[in-house]
């Protein structure tokens, strides 16, 4: 195809990205260099008959109008990046000095808003994702043994936790494990103690959220390990057999290596999905004991007062987080590609 | 014939459909439960005296006469007018479909027939753009959409979605063109047609399988979104997903929690037949993108 053709095929598709993904992204970046301006304050002197006083007031129309001139703000450079709300390095050098104990430092840490998000994302991205392998393999391997009629009834009723909205399907569980629910009366009964709640404890709130991620999640790892089942070579199955091995070690040996790419494949895309994680917390209401990164940005951007400069300083945060994750599938792509070229 | 090598012992029979069957549970038993409990009144819905309630509609009988009432999908649909939420979702899912589809198809179809270098950079951005969570975009668009008074109508959010569509549609068509052999257009171009002709009349009659697979997962990522839309629609241009999460807010203080899990059953049905009818497409989307990756 000639270039001149491409460019023509392209231009639609890459008009779209390049406005409203990459100068979006330019435009991240840049607001969190930028502070909103400070209101303009004029001093007074008024003279009366006591003496002279200084008066402070902020002068209205100038601060329009330099909002208006500039609406980025000033310029701050790094100082968003660096305030109580983001990396808070101030606070955290502090902190190391007054410790304590070891704990007692992450207690202080904890209460700093970046790295309590910071802690649950990652806690969440390295749980769920293993977790989940786990499960959607196991239920892979029990759905492929079944008869063919019942493969297909099984296989509509797993894609739907996936399939539904996560706002939807996290407020479904969350109404389930209310105390008054039938899950959370069921923990209740089952914990023999009547005022248990699920939500009003750090830690049952960090279990639930990871539940969720895995029941949201582990149909995924399913079907993808499911179309690999089907192409399993049947004669290494059969040469495992042959050489007496037992069914533990068939999968073992002859299945999951099999699989691993796929395995490799769902926890790249998993790891970097769980990473953002955002809808649950809203659905389970968690937002007191647990936060993300996606929820911060979230949180600053609603509201009467929308924080862009601090908003955005998270977001490049976490654009840089997802990068780091991203890294290992970009060099996966680029062997692919000199491996055929 | 299986050998007796290959017989399952009974004892693991058991115990992976037992497995399948808990695995099922857990995957239905929530939304069936909530359908169900979406005809009940609260004090059924939430029941403290006794769960059974729930099943059996206690409360709402005694309320209504019936064990199972409209009361709160009429709440939720005419008093709250979420049919204006309904509508507003398949008006951004249509376009969104229908534009992210013809400019990625002709995205993707260029992308799997153009050999040169810059084809691979193009494709390794797109991954980096599909990468991104959509949420941190969201601050970029604010202030420009102030700016020029685009913020808050329907025509910007469906652009919007389209955009950030675009990398995971181009990834899905480009790997399915690259399977539809290069000389049945090349012929064509030897025939005297253009790239273009080529294109449309001897490319797009066999495209449609896999057009119609990618259209579902863009029509997926525009119905479930919630980052961008709740972001970017004023309260009446709303579409159904920050509708029900602007109920919470309202409905937890006001007690009309029935309300929003009629809303929210009504958010799933769709994506029920939705599955219903196009499960093979679904399954077969998923794991493209695997078995070539």
């Amino acid at each position: 195809m000639k270039h001149r053709t491409f460019f023509w095929f392209f231009l639609p598709t890459g008009l779209a990205m390049l406005l409203f993904i990459a100068a979006p992204i330019v435009s991240v970046v840049t607001q969190s260099l930028f502070a909103p301006h400070e209101a303009v304050l004029v001093t007074v002197e008024s003279c009366g008959p006591f003496g002279c006083r200084e008066e402070t007031s902020i002068d209205q129309d100038a601060t329009r109008e330099l909002r208006e001139e500039r609406p980025l703000g000033r310029f701050v450079g790094l100082d968003i990046y660096l305030d109580r709300g983001h990396l808070a390095f101030g606070e955290v050098a502090e902190a190391w000095q007054n410790r304590t104990s070891l704990s007692d430092f992450f207690k202080r840490l904890g209460n700093l808003p970046f790295y309590r998000a910071m802690a649950f994302t990652l806690t969440y991205t390295f749980t769920v994702t293993p977790l989940l392998i786990a499960l959607g393999l196991m239920i892979a391997l029990a759905v492929n043994r079944l008869q063919a009629g019942l493969k297909g009834f099984v296989i509509f009723f797993s894609l739907l936790p996936m399939i539904v909205t996560p706002l939807v399907g996290s407020l479904i569980l969350f109404w389930m494990i209310d105390s008054r629910g039938v899950l959370g009366s069921l923990i209740q009964w089952a914990a023999n103690d009547p005022n248990l709640s699920l939500k009003a404890s750090t830690g049952l709130t960090w279990v639930m959220l990871i539940v969720y991620g895995v029941w949201h999640s582990a149909p995924f790892a399913f079907v993808v390990f499911y179309a690999g089942l089907q192409t399993l070579p049947q004669d290494q199955l059969e040469a495992a057999q042959i050489d007496g091995a037992t069914r533990w070690q068939q999968v073992r040996f002859v299945i999951i290596p099999h699989l691993m790419p796929l395995v490799t494949f769902v926890a790249l895309i998993q790891l970097m999905d769980n990473f953002r994680v955002f809808e649950p917390i809203v659905g389970f209401n968690a937002s007191a004991h647990a936060t993300s990164l996606s929820w911060i940005i979230f949180n600053d951007l609603s509201g009467e007062t929308r924080q862009l400069s601090a908003a955005s300083a998270t977001s490049v945060m976490t654009i840089l987080g997802v990068a780091i994750l991203l890294s290992p599938v970009l060099v996966r792509t680029w062997r692919d590609f000199r491996s055929k070229h | 014939m299986a050998s007796k090598a290959q017989r399952t012992p009974t004892g693991l029979k058991i115990a992976a459909n037992l497995f399948v069957v808990v695995w099922l549970i857990l995957a239905a038993f929530p939304f069936l439960w909530t359908f169900w409990g979406s005809f009940k009144v609260e004090l059924d819905f939430f029941s403290i005296a006794d769960w059974t309630n729930a099943l059996t509609g206690k409360n709402t009988e005694a309320t209504y006469g019936r064990p199972f009432t409209g009361a709160g999908y009429h709440g939720a649909w005419v008093q709250e007018e979420f049919w204006r939420a309904v509508i507003n979702t398949f008006i951004v899912c249509f376009f969104v479909v229908l534009t992210s589809l013809t400019i990625g198809t002709l995205g993707g179809y260029a992308l799997s027939r153009s050999g040169f270098r810059y084809t691979f950079w193009l494709l390794i951005i797109a991954l980096i753009f599909r990468a991104m969570p959509p949420i941190t975009l969201v601050a970029g668009y604010l202030l420009p959409f102030f700016e020029w008074n685009l913020w808050g109508i329907l025509p910007t959010t469906i652009i919007v979605l389209v955009a950030i569509n675009q990398p995971f549609t181009l990834w899905m068509l480009h790997s399915f063109f690259q399977n539809i052999p290069k000389e049945l257009d090349e012929s064509a171009k030897v025939d005297g047609c253009t790239q273009f002709q080529a294109f449309r009349h001897v490319i797009v009659p066999v495209m449609w399988p896999g057009v119609i697979t990618t259209g579902l997962f863009s029509f997926l990522l525009a119905y479930n979104d919630f980052a961008v839309t709740s972001m970017l629609l004023s309260e009446s241009n709303r579409t159904m997903v920050p509708e029900i999460a602007a109920f919470l807010g309202t409905t937890y203080t006001e007690g009309n929690v029935m309300f929003a899990v009629a809303a929210v059953v009504s958010a799933t049905a769709p994506l029920f037949v939705l599955v219903m009818f196009f499960q093979r497409q679904i399954v077969s989307g998923l794991t493209a993108g695997a078995v070539k990756g």
